[in-house]
């Protein structure tokens, strides 16, 4: 892991940066590399102070295990609301559930909302402001127990583990 | 040859692929009863179906190129960022207008409540009002 330093206030934003624009220009002639890499120097310092703390990465073996655990649920999320629409006979039972938050850092918690967001038929609709539950619409729920344990167990805790532990 | 014909199979299949759960998604927008609801469409099968145009893009491309084209991958990132952030402020947003919700529903949250600060005024009977 890279230390942030007076002028490299968040490394892993640079690299990320560095890598987008090599990408974005498809080449990697020096002149890319120079031009790139200033931008992935200064925008980094003009925007750091917008930044909350990133939390350390504390298992990326988990982290990637997580990234395509999502990718799957976003596949299988999409065939269901995909069905729920085209089903001429839907039954949907849509309901607003109060989801009580395990994480703290707010970075952990934008995370887990926007796994939410993107996969089993929810979105996360509203975070209390004292950061301690989340308010999701779902769009076809049986059962309000076995929605809070999916998502503790698949999303939240595997989180919990990659970040705070 | 033929691995080229194999091959314009499986970019056509994730084109219509593709094509189709776009459509889904919208088609959700006119079918679907209440605004939480709709919410639903474009933050997912949408998502899927841009995820299926971009992999035959990057098949075609990286075929007719000779060489691997991924910046297709630049767009799916931007997708999985932005799409949960916009579709989490439209439902802040209506939860904050406190649009209707199908009757059915369930769960009733504080924030569809009408003595919860907003622009109505909180009456109290016991109060006068």
């Amino acid at each position: 892991m890279i230390k942030p330093r007076p002028w490299l206030p968040l490394p892993l934003l640079s690299i990320l940066l560095l890598v987008v624009w090599l990408m974005m220009a498809r080449s990697m002639a020096p002149g890319h590399i120079l031009l790139g890499g200033v931008l992935a120097l200064v925008i980094p310092l003009l925007t750091y102070r917008f930044w909350d703390a990133q939390p350390h990465v504390k298992n990326p073996g988990k982290l990637l295990h997580y990234v395509l655990r999502v990718l799957g649920d976003i596949i299988i999320a999409n065939l269901h609301v995909a069905w729920l629409i085209i089903n001429p006979r839907q039954r949907m039972q849509p309901a607003f559930v109060e989801y009580p938050l395990m994480l703290e850092e707010r970075f952990t918690i934008t995370i887990l909302a926007s796994t939410i967001s993107l996969t089993p038929g929810t979105v996360s609709a509203n975070v209390r402001l004292d950061g301690k539950s989340l308010l999701i619409h779902t769009l076809d729920m049986e059962d309000e127990e076995t929605l809070i344990t999916t998502i503790r167990e698949r999303y939240e805790r595997p989180l919990k583990e990659i970040y705070e532990c | 040859m033929n691995f080229y014909v194999f091959l314009e199979g499986v970019i056509s299949f994730f084109l219509i692929a593709g094509g189709t759960f776009a459509f889904i998604g919208s088609l959700g927008m006119t079918l679907l009863k209440d605004f939480y609801m709709r919410l639903h469409g474009p933050t997912k099968s949408t998502t899927l179906g841009i995820g299926c145009i971009l992999i035959g893009s990057i098949f075609y491309f990286s075929t007719t190129q000779g060489q691997p084209v991924i910046q297709e991958l630049l767009i799916t990132l931007f997708l999985f960022i932005t799409a949960p952030v916009s579709a989490h402020l439209l439902a802040k947003t209506g939860l904050h207008l406190k649009l209707e919700h199908v009757q059915k529903t369930r769960g009733k949250p504080v924030e569809l409540h009408d003595d919860e600060v907003g622009v109505k005024p909180v009456l109290h009977p016991d109060r006068g009002h």
